[in-house]
């Protein structure tokens, strides 16, 4: 099992959800997170004194798949993330060594 | 007083209540988060301390008697004040002028922001109000300032030039906020500001309408000149920094209304036709270009209590010099420059705003020396750095 | 690549980020997380009543890094966030198994 950790445009999260779920994705974490990356942040003016913001608002997606389906999981997130432009964000995946779920108590596949 | 006079100066005084948490959300939404209830407290401490200040002694000590410089003690706990002759107008009065003694205090918050100590605060704001806010209105309204004929119609010398000199000696003994000016202070919720902003603008109307304490042609003509001259203000502001920094923000439209609010203050009941487009569109330019003076300067005031209050205070008493016009009003004050009167005007105001900031700045600056020297007027650098509301409040406001 | 995430104290926000562009980190996200360890939380009082806050604000920091920096930009957190107060927070380290930029499509050390 894999941690599937993206980073991406706010705006994009409905089209990555619905993308997701597309390809049978049954859960997902969201949290509103600020980050920077090589677009590295915007400029805000407050009283004519301008104001470096590096942590632009971004969208943490976290859900957690079995082996065979990090790869369409990826190409989905890839897909409907993408603009093209600068700040569109990171994909990483981390190993999970053990999944449970809560009510139920299974564990491994079965709780995903 | 009769019963519609009698009436507006009662709704005018709930309107001038309304303005304190008006500030206190305008002046808390451009603090930070962490500090934001430290600011509403700060402001809601002076309707509960300076009602009692004047009820006490303010009211007596700054309207009682025929002095010049101070009043008296004849009204002491508003003894021998009663409601059975007049109507109760002179009450009525006691408590419109109570709210402008309890916002005076008010204003000087935004400049101390984020870093005061609360205890120090609270025992700044009576003692600040009966040293420094109580003579100048006396010597304002009632005393040598306004015998010599200086006008200020609803406050700007005796509140706002008096509370923006002030937050400068308070901002200049307490230093300058961890971090000022290299990190940036931007606001945490400007919805918050521009709430604040509308109670502000709301409760104005009661401010210099009420002032006139009578329904009255010149009350309807100062809730014109309101209305007119925040309008002016917060247009200038918005299209001098458009073209200047590239954006039109809320931020600066709420900064150019209070500007604009601030300079028709002193000049609300003495002006009329076109004047309030130009004393609001004068301020909110000059305004707009004075807040920026602190960086320049070095002083940390925080919220921008000199450039908008002190210099809009100044813009507006000193434009009553040039924009006067006592045959409008069928009234036995001076003229302005425009209307035939000379530079008699302009000089007295400029005297008066001169004589108010001296005893201000150097009367503050002493109360706050003394705060700390003795019971110390800054927060750790700690208690700055885990923020106000919960060193000094045990609160935070959002969870 | 590794994945390091640190828990600080929020007005160390700031600090930290200048420490690890100084480092040379081109990208990180943060987000505003609760929690509490060894401190244990504080006390807020609402009417006279105490409430115990156990979770207390705090930040997260999450950074993906080549394998040959993680020990210098743990170290320049470490110097950044510390306070020598209990509170100042954790910092762990876990194995990231595949990155990807998503406007690029860019993979491994080149998508840092």
């Amino acid at each position: 099992m894999k941690l599937i950790t993206a980073i991406i445009k706010p705006f994009k999260l409905d089209d990555v959800k619905d993308a997701l779920k597309a390809i049978g994705v049954q859960g997902i974490t969201v949290s509103e997170v600020r980050g920077f990356g090589r677009q590295g942040g915007h400029s805000e003016t407050y009283r004519g004194a301008e104001y470096k913001i590096d942590f632009v608002p971004k969208v943490q997606l976290e859900l957690v798949v079995d082996d065979e389906a990090v790869r369409t999981a990826v190409d989905a997130i890839k897909a409907a993330a993408s603009t093209g432009k600068i700040g569109d964000g990171k994909i990483w995946i981390t190993s999970v060594d053990r999944i449970v779920r809560i009510r139920t108590g299974e564990e491994g596949a079965d709780a995903i | 007083m009769e019963p519609a006079s009698l009436t507006w100066v009662l709704v005018s005084a709930a309107l001038v209540l309304f303005m304190t948490p008006g500030l206190a959300f305008f002046y808390g939404g451009m603090d930070r988060g962490r500090n934001v209830l430290n600011m509403l407290m700060m402001n809601l401490y002076c309707v509960l301390i300076i009602p009692v200040v004047w009820m006490v002694l303010g009211y007596s000590l700054s309207q009682g008697g025929s002095g010049n410089w101070i009043g008296n003690f004849d009204w002491f706990f508003l003894k021998d004040i009663g409601v059975l002759e007049d109507n109760g107008g002179q009450l009525a009065t006691i408590a419109f002028l109570g709210m402008f003694a309890a916002i005076t205090p008010a204003l000087i918050s935004g400049a101390v922001a984020d870093r005061m100590k609360f205890s120090a605060w609270a025992i700044f704001v009576p003692v600040w109000s009966l040293l420094v806010y109580v003579p100048v209105f006396k010597w304002v309204y009632g005393g040598w300032l306004g015998d010599r004929g200086s006008l200020d119609f609803a406050g700007g010398t005796a509140i706002h030039v008096n509370a923006g000199i002030a937050a400068l000696a308070a901002v200049l003994v307490l230093g300058k906020r961890k971090g000022w000016p290299q990190e940036g202070h931007p606001p945490h919720s400007m919805p918050l500001v521009m709430i604040g902003t509308g109670i502000l603008w709301f409760g104005w109307f009661g401010f210099n309408a009420g002032s006139s304490l009578a329904a009255s042609g010149q009350a309807a003509q100062a809730f014109m000149n309101t209305f007119l001259a925040a309008a002016a203000a917060g247009l200038v502001w918005v299209i001098t920094e458009w073209l200047r920094d590239g954006k039109p923000t809320n931020l600066g439209a709420a900064s150019g209304i209070v500007s604009g609010l601030v300079a028709i203050t002193p000049a609300a009941g003495y002006v009329s036709g076109g004047a309030p487009l130009a004393i609001g569109g004068i301020a909110g330019l000059v305004c707009c270009y004075a807040v920026k003076l602190k960086s320049k300067a070095g002083y940390d005031d925080a919220l921008d209590v000199v450039g908008v209050h002190l210099v809009g205070g100044l813009v507006g008493s000193l434009l009553i010099g040039f924009f006067a016009n006592p045959e409008f009003f069928d009234g036995s004050f001076g003229e302005g420059l425009f209307y035939g009167g000379g530079a008699g005007l302009l000089g007295e105001q400029a005297l008066a705003n001169l004589a108010a900031m001296v005893w201000s700045f150097i009367i503050t600056f002493g109360i706050m020396l003394v705060l700390k020297k003795t019971i110390g007027v800054r927060v750790s650098p700690q208690d700055e750095a885990d923020g106000l509301d919960y060193s000094q409040h045990a609160e935070s406001a959002y969870h």
